[in-house]
């Protein structure tokens, strides 16, 4: 008896080993070694050879090699990214574009969730399970979606010139509005979810009670409902703005030649350019705006999945 | 019981109008019978049969499919994994460490993620192609299956999986027979989140790809930055076609499984 729980225990360290170690390695290399070689580069100056950079690291060198490149690593990409108001711009732009269409996108979403969560209960899943199929339809398709209706001859202009609402075609396409309805609307759903989640564990004669207590309908949300819901908000806004500070086919497609978001200006400096170091460069400067988000959502999102234990 | 207002109504209606609508009228519009996609001028469905006769579109869609079938299940199973290891141990050496690089790339600007696996393909010197696209999104997808499976772990009783091994199961039959099942649903809704994000993304597959595995979306985008045809209407339709029954399908499967497991614990509960 002794060697076979002897025998079970080595098994299950070993899969304990295994379970662990494979993902470990696989992230490891696939997700944080890349970024160390993203941020090696962004020390490194353009080349037109193949690789696009110097100096190039090699596992050859050693340690006294290592040294030597090292010293050679410049700052200059950096003081490029710095002193060109073009990125400055593009950063700025991108964390206020995105930041006015998360705030968009809470004005349309909280209302949904609410609306969801007061629903009769029978209804509930099937309200959910719409909210979450858009988002498995192609993110690509649901912003091809709006060129069709916001271009000058689309499909809204023509609607508002029948109606007689306007008599010029509104002048959406290529402005940062469209740049706004198109996050709000890929986004919307990101949103929507966490709020739903909170609103709908909420004890509902907690309000019962403000009423019955005096309090009218819409002080009894503020003073309850919406304070109660603060973690759902949070945790939607983080999971809209985030993303969107990097985003590329929004601005690309929707936007116009004038709105820089830094998702499409890195895309521009590798693809157009072919200048790896500066596009490092951009890519770490956008980590490093993105890591205090990033970082103090994670440790919220797991004190709350404690909580919730 | 709160009532469901008129207020919350008009908010449902709209919300959801917002966000069908403008699917709705690019379906509508793949059936025109015109080249110009924002004006009607009859039904027909032409242009699905000149999209089966554009042979680069089908290659797309076939390189496509496979990159999101091969790095759908590899990532459902390192995803599956990551759940377990997270929701499992505790305690072991550079778990904080792990646990940034599973949610990370949940919330990392695709551009980001795509640059640094392209320039660690250029560094080692591998050649970009269909294997690049592919471990691109497994790194990507993996994530999410992770987080997916963790959430159903997270209400899984452990206590069964001990009561298996106590009767005489070793651990690995005990995952198989009591775990396995359990979290089944999860991994299949894992997987079919993981093969979705596949088979839209554009970024991480424009960053890792190289010649001679254009993938659809990098297709569609191409063709979209030069205009609106009903050509690409028609291969939306279709793919929202495909998804759209898919989840139907999940969503079924699932509350069958639900319906049978409840029926399980009455009948355990009465013997």
């Amino acid at each position: 008896m002794s060697s076979a729980t002897e025998s079970s225990s080595i098994v299950s360290a070993l899969m304990k080993r295994i379970v662990i170690i494979v993902p470990y390695v696989w992230l490891t290399i696939f997700f944080l070694i890349p970024f160390l070689i993203v941020f090696k580069i962004s020390f490194s100056s353009p080349e037109t050879a193949i690789p696009p950079y110097s100096p190039t690291f090699s596992i050859g060198d050693g340690l006294a090699g290592w040294l030597e490149r090292i010293k050679a690593f410049s700052f200059d990409n950096y003081l490029w990214i710095a002193e060109d108001p073009l990125y400055r711009n593009a950063y700025l732009q991108s964390v206020w574009i995105s930041f006015t269409a998360t705030c968009m996108t809470l004005l349309v979403g909280y209302p949904l969730a609410y609306g969801m969560a007061r629903a009769p209960q029978t209804l509930r899943p099937i309200l959910l399970m719409l909210v979450i199929l858009p988002f498995w339809t192609s993110f690509l398709i649901r912003v091809y979606a709006w060129i069709g209706i916001l271009k000058p001859e689309g499909l809204l202009n023509q609607v508002l010139l029948s109606m007689g609402v306007i008599d010029q075609p509104l002048i959406i396409m290529g402005t940062n509005s469209a740049i706004y309805i198109g996050i709000v609307y890929s986004y919307l759903p990101f949103m929507v979810l966490p709020i739903y989640a909170t609103l709908e564990k909420m004890d509902g004669s907690l309000i019962e009670a403000a009423q019955d207590l005096g309090c009218t309908a819409i002080s009894a949300f503020w003073k309850i409902t919406l304070p109660l819901s603060i973690p759902g908000i949070i945790a939607g806004f983080m999971l809209v703005f985030i993303p969107a500070v990097g985003e590329f086919v929004i601005p690309d497609l929707l936007g116009g030649s004038r709105t820089l978001m830094i998702g499409k200006t890195l895309w521009n400096e590798f693809f157009a350019n072919r200048d790896w170091p500066v596009s490092s460069a951009v890519a770490v400067v956008l980590l490093i705006i993105l890591v205090v988000p990033i970082v103090w959502f994670q440790n919220y999102q797991a004190k709350q999945t404690e909580a919730g234990r | 019981m709160l009532k469901w207002t008129r207020f919350n109504i008009v908010s449902v209606v709209f919300g959801f109008a917002f966000l069908y609508l403008p699917i709705l009228l690019l379906v509508i519009y793949s059936f025109n019978e015109g080249k110009l996609v924002t004006v009607w001028a009859g039904f027909s469905t032409k242009w699905y049969v000149q999209l089966f006769q554009n042979q680069a579109l089908m290659d797309a869609a076939w390189v496509t499919l496979r990159v999101g079938l091969l790095s759908a299940t590899i990532a459902t199973v390192l995803g599956t994994l990551a759940a377990l290891a997270l929701n499992r141990y505790t305690r072991f050496r550079g778990r904080v460490l792990f646990s940034g690089m599973v949610y990370a790339p949940l919330v990392m600007p695709e551009v980001i993620t795509g640059l640094s696996l392209l320039l660690l393909f250029v560094a080692i010197g591998f050649d970009r192609g269909f294997w690049t696209v592919t471990i691109a999104h497994i790194t990507l997808t993996m994530c999410f299956v992770s987080v997916v499976v963790q959430s159903r772990l997270v209400t899984f009783d452990r206590s069964l999986e001990e009561a298996a091994m106590d009767l005489g199961a070793t651990p690995t039959k005990a995952f198989l027979a009591v775990t396995l099942p359990i979290i089944a649903p999860a991994v299949v809704a894992g997987w079919m989140l993981a093969f979705t994000l596949s088979i839209d993304d554009l970024v991480l597959a424009s960053f890792a790809s190289g010649p001679g595995a254009t993938t659809l979306p990098m297709k569609i985008y191409s063709q979209v930055r030069l205009g609106v045809t009903p050509e690409i209407n028609a291969a939306c339709t279709i793919l929202i076609a495909i998804v759209a029954v898919g989840v139907i399908i999940a969503a079924v499967v699932t509350k069958n499984q639900e319906a049978q497991r409840v029926k399980d614990e009455q009948m355990a509960l009465r013997n």
